[in-house]
């Protein structure tokens, strides 16, 4: 089974906890026999900065100069940091969609692994503990989190294959399930101009629930949509730049348990994932109903 | 009093301990601390001792239980009391998902809400819940009794055998073959000792529960196996 942990901080002073607060969690989850593990991290936004997280197999070869490259390619002011198979790249804010189309064509290797004015993505093959220590996750601070270990059953076990997804700016979906309509419901978002990087079921969750935020429905609506589009088992948490989502499909097979504070939302396939969080103990605990969208926006 | 620090002493150290508790013992008054919602907390029991968790639970609490009380001071995970034969499993909190499922005896108070799939599949266990319970309880039940003071999820009793299920509150829907029942004297008189017995008489009263039970039209219910039920 996957395992899915997630944090929304109400108060900012929690902000530069996030990450190691994210990584306990995540760490809980091991027990899942979890094949990858990766995070959604929204950090605190820069004015007129945007950032693209990539991916490469050889970072050694693809990452130096990559920064220049890019700068040349689209123009502004771009700058890197490296963390391990991943980089972040800093760029100007009106220039990230240039950024992203080029960054593909600067090196063979690389792979976009989430772009927007917040969002940072960082998945690999491995455990949580592992992975968690390759980014130094736990030094990372921001405003929301969404932390996945997988369990593969719908396509293979690689990085790309890993969650959060993430099909739009600062959007980002985990999933615990699997869905039985993801090949008609692929198609049919490609004819909308959607284009996925996997056979994975869980990118189309994603995709479905950006193409819909294109078409500017709210969060809260295009979650309400996978009810009725997407049949299959799931538990979906959902992040955007200010939200934070949770759903599950009628039958609620899939294990989800909240905790309500007045210093943040935090979600778990268990409550162990929650267990250390500060003022569990008086927090509000529950189960989200089944075919039921929760969803806190900033 | 034994107290029992999970968290420093670790699961396996904790379920063999209670194991050798066989037959004879005056360790009889168990407390378990930090349990921070461990999996398969004081599973398999068989002895008549009690046992209180300080806090809540992850997977399969008091599974299999037998002649134990256990107490949850907090809320379970899911199956709780999964299986249980007899004794008496207690939840001060909410329980999570197929609480007391395929349970063939004993008694399981719920003090919150029970989540989906309450008492699936049960065999002979009685359950008390004080809230609501969530969709597709009682699956399939084959006997005993499921009593609910709150409100029952969609699709209650579906392909039931010959459990009996009291509500108090509302029904959103009921399940394949499940059909409301009149209340007979012997249900009141059920229904009495169960609400004692779960630590709820003092806010329900056997008159305000309605009956559901099995048509007997989606299994091949012979009239002359009545009494092996």
């Amino acid at each position: 089974m996957c395992g899915i942990v997630g944090l929304f901080l109400k108060a900012p002073k929690l902000a530069p906890q996030l990450g190691a607060m994210l990584t306990e969690m995540l760490i809980t989850m091991t027990d899942l026999v979890p094949d990858s593990a990766g995070i959604a991290i929204y950090t605190t936004p820069q004015e007129g900065r945007a950032r693209l997280t990539v991916q490469s197999a050889e970072p050694d070869r693809d990452f130096p100069g990559l920064d220049a490259d890019l700068a040349g390619a689209v123009g502004g002011t771009v700058t890197i940091e490296r963390k391990d198979t991943h980089a972040v790249l800093d760029v100007d804010a009106d220039r990230l969609d240039a950024a992203r189309a080029a960054v593909t064509g600067l090196r063979d290797g690389i792979k976009v692994m989430s772009a927007g004015e917040t969002i940072e993505i960082f998945k690999e093959v491995g455990l949580p503990r592992d992975v968690a220590a390759r980014f130094h996750l736990s030094d990372m601070a921001g405003t929301h989190g969404i932390g996945h270990t997988r369990m593969a059953t719908e396509s293979a076990v690689t990085t790309m294959g890993a969650h959060p997804f993430s099909t739009g700016p600062d959007q980002c979906l985990v999933h615990n399930g699997s869905l039985s309509n993801h090949n008609s419901v692929r198609r049919e978002l490609i004819r909308h101009g959607m284009s996925f990087e996997t056979q994975n079921d869980t990118e189309v969750a994603a995709a479905f629930i950006s193409h819909k935020l294109n078409e500017g429905e709210s969060l809260g609506e295009a979650m309400e949509d996978t009810l009725t589009d997407l049949d299959g088992f799931f538990t979906f948490v959902v992040g955007t730049k200010n939200g934070f989502g949770v759903v599950r499909d009628p039958i609620a097979c899939k294990p989800a348990v909240m905790a309500e504070t007045d210093q943040y939302v935090a979600f778990g396939s268990e409550y162990r994932a929650l267990a250390n969080l500060p003022g569990i103990e008086a927090a509000r605990v529950w189960e989200p109903e089944p075919a039921t969208v929760y969803f806190w926006e900033r | 009093m034994q107290t029992f620090d999970l968290e420093t002493e670790g699961l396996r150290a904790l379920n063999s301990q209670l194991h050798a508790l066989k037959g004879q013992t005056n360790l009889t008054a168990w407390e378990i601390v930090n349990p921070k919602g461990a999996h398969a907390i004081a599973v398999g029991l068989d002895a008549p001792i009690d046992v209180t968790v300080r806090g809540s639970t992850g997977y399969y609490c008091a599974g299999m239980n037998k002649q134990a009380t256990v107490r949850v001071a907090g809320s379970a995970g899911p199956g709780v009391a999964e299986n249980m034969m007899s004794g008496t499993v207690i939840v001060d909190g909410d329980a999570s998902q197929y609480a007391g499922a395929t349970g063939r005896g004993g008694l399981l108070v719920i003090k919150g809400n029970a989540s989906s799939r309450c008492g699936i599949s049960m065999k002979g266990i009685s359950i008390v819940v004080h809230g609501n319970i969530g969709h597709m309880s009682a699956f399939m039940a084959q006997s005993g009794n499921l009593v609910v003071l709150g409100n029952a999820g969609e699709a209650l009793g579906d392909s039931l055998y010959e459990a009996r299920i009291f509500v108090r509150g509302s029904v959103k829907s009921l399940g394949a073959d499940c059909i409301e029942k009149e209340m007979r004297p012997e249900h009141y008189e059920l229904l009495e000792d169960l609400l004692k017995r779960g630590e709820a008489d003092a806010k329900a009263k056997p008159e305000e529960f309605r009956r559901y039970g099995s048509a007997r039209k989606l299994y091949n219910f012979n009239i002359d196996n009545a009494s092996s039920y």
